[in-house]
C-alpha cells in the first residue's frame, strides 16, 4: 500500500491516497463553509487521482444533521460520476440512532464499520455491482 | 433542585460559526444535565437544524436555553427566535420533503422527532420562534408546559 503523507489536504481535513482509493478523515464539528469546501476538493481530488474508491471515515463526527448528511451523499453521487465508489465509515452508533429517527436515509450511501472493513469492501467487492461510470475501472 | 452552571444562555445565531457554537454549548448543557449520549446527540442534532433555519430562512436570529427540573428528572429547553418572514404555511412546513429553498425538507419534521416536546409560534412578517424540551430521562415522560 502506498502512504502518500504529502497528498492533498483540505483545511484541517486529512486526505490520505492509499493505493487506489481516498482516504478522507472526517473530525469534530464542522462548519458548513468547510464542509462545502470539502464537498467541492474531494471531487477535484477524486477527478485528478482517477481512484476508484473513496473511504469517508466519520468516527470522529459526533453529530451528522440533514446539511452535513446532504454534503455526504453529493460527494458520493458525484465520486460515482466519476466511476469511483464511495463507503462513508465508523459511523458512531448515537449519530445513526439520530439520522434514523431525523428521517435521513441517504440513499445511495454505503456504510461500514470502520475504515479496514471499507477498504476490504472496496477492493473485494464486484466491479460490475454499482457505479456505471463513464470511464473503465483499472484495479 | 440548583441548576447547572453554564445551563442557561442566549446565543446569537448569524453566521454559520454561530451553528458550531449553539451545537458546542447543547452538547456541553444536555452533558451537564446528565442526558445520555444517545439523547445528546439526538437534541444537538435537532438544534442544529433548528439554528440553520432561523439562518437561513429567517435572516439570523437567537437560541436561548433554559435548564428544567421536573421531580427528579432534568430537561433542557432550546427556544430559536427570529423577526424573519415566518412560516406561512406550517403543516406543509413540518411534512418530510418541503423545503422552500434547496434543502432536503427534513429539518423541521426531523427536529421534531428528535426531541420529547415541540412547538411553533410563527406569524408571517412577524418572525418564527420553535421551543423544544427533552429530558434527561425518557421514562417516565413528563408533560410539563414550557
Ligand atoms: N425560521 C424560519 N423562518 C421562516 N421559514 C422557515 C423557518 N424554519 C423553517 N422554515 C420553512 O419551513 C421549510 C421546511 O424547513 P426544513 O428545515 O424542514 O427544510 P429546509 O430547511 O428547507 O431543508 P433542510 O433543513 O432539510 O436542509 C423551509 O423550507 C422554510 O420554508
Ligand atoms: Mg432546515
Amino acid at each position: 500500500m502506498n502512504h502518500d503523507l504529502s497528498g492533498p489536504v483540505t483545511g484541517h481535513v486529512p486526505v490520505l491516497r492509499l493505493g487506489d482509493v481516498l482516504l478522507v478523515t472526517l473530525q469534530g464539528d464542522l462548519h458548513d463553509s468547510t464542509a462545502q469546501q470539502l464537498q467541492q476538493d474531494i471531487g477535484e481530488t477524486v477527478a485528478g487521482t482517477g481512484v476508484s474508491g473513496l473511504v469517508i471515515d466519520i468516527s470522529g463526527v459526533e453529530m451528522v444533521d440533514s446539511f452535513l448528511g446532504r454534503v455526504l451523499a453529493e460527494i458520493a453521487a458525484r465520486a460515482s460520476l466519476l466511476a469511483a465508489r464511495t463507503v462513508v465509515a465508523g459511523m458512531r452508533p448515537a449519530v445513526a440512532i439520530t439520522l434514523v429517527e431525523l428521517g435521513l436515509t441517504l440513499p445511495g450511501l454505503r456504510t461500514a464499520l470502520s475504515t479496514e472493513v471499507a477498504m476490504d469492501l472496496l477492493a473485494g467487492s464486484d466491479p460490475a455491482s454499482r457505479s456505471g461510470g463513464p470511464r473503465q475501472e483499472s484495479r | 433542585m440548583e441548576t447547572a452552571a453554564g445551563v442557561d444562555a442566549c446565543l446569537p445565531i448569524r453566521s454559520d460559526m454561530d451553528l458550531v457554537w449553539v451545537r458546542q454549548h447543547v452538547r456541553q448543557a444536555a452533558g451537564l444535565l446528565g442526558f445520555g449520549l444517545v439523547e445528546q446527540t439526538k437534541l444537538v442534532t435537532a438544534a442544529s437544524e433548528l439554528a440553520r433555519n432561523t439562518l437561513v430562512h429567517g435572516g439570523g436570529g437567537r437560541m436561548e436555553t433554559a435548564g428544567l427540573t421536573n421531580g427528579h428528572t432534568r430537561g433542557l429547553r432550546l427556544t430559536f427566535s427570529d423577526e424573519g418572514p415566518g412560516i406561512p404555511d406550517l403543516e406543509r412546513a413540518l411534512g418530510d420533503g418541503y423545503t422552500s429553498g434547496d434543502g432536503l425538507g427534513m429539518g423541521l419534521g426531523g427536529a421534531r422527532r428528535l426531541v420529547h416536546e415541540f412547538a411553533v409560534d410563527s406569524t408571517p412578517g412577524v418572525g418564527t420562534k420553535v421551543t423544544v424540551v427533552s429530558w434527561a430521562d425518557r421514562s417516565p415522560r413528563p408533560r410539563g408546559e414550557f
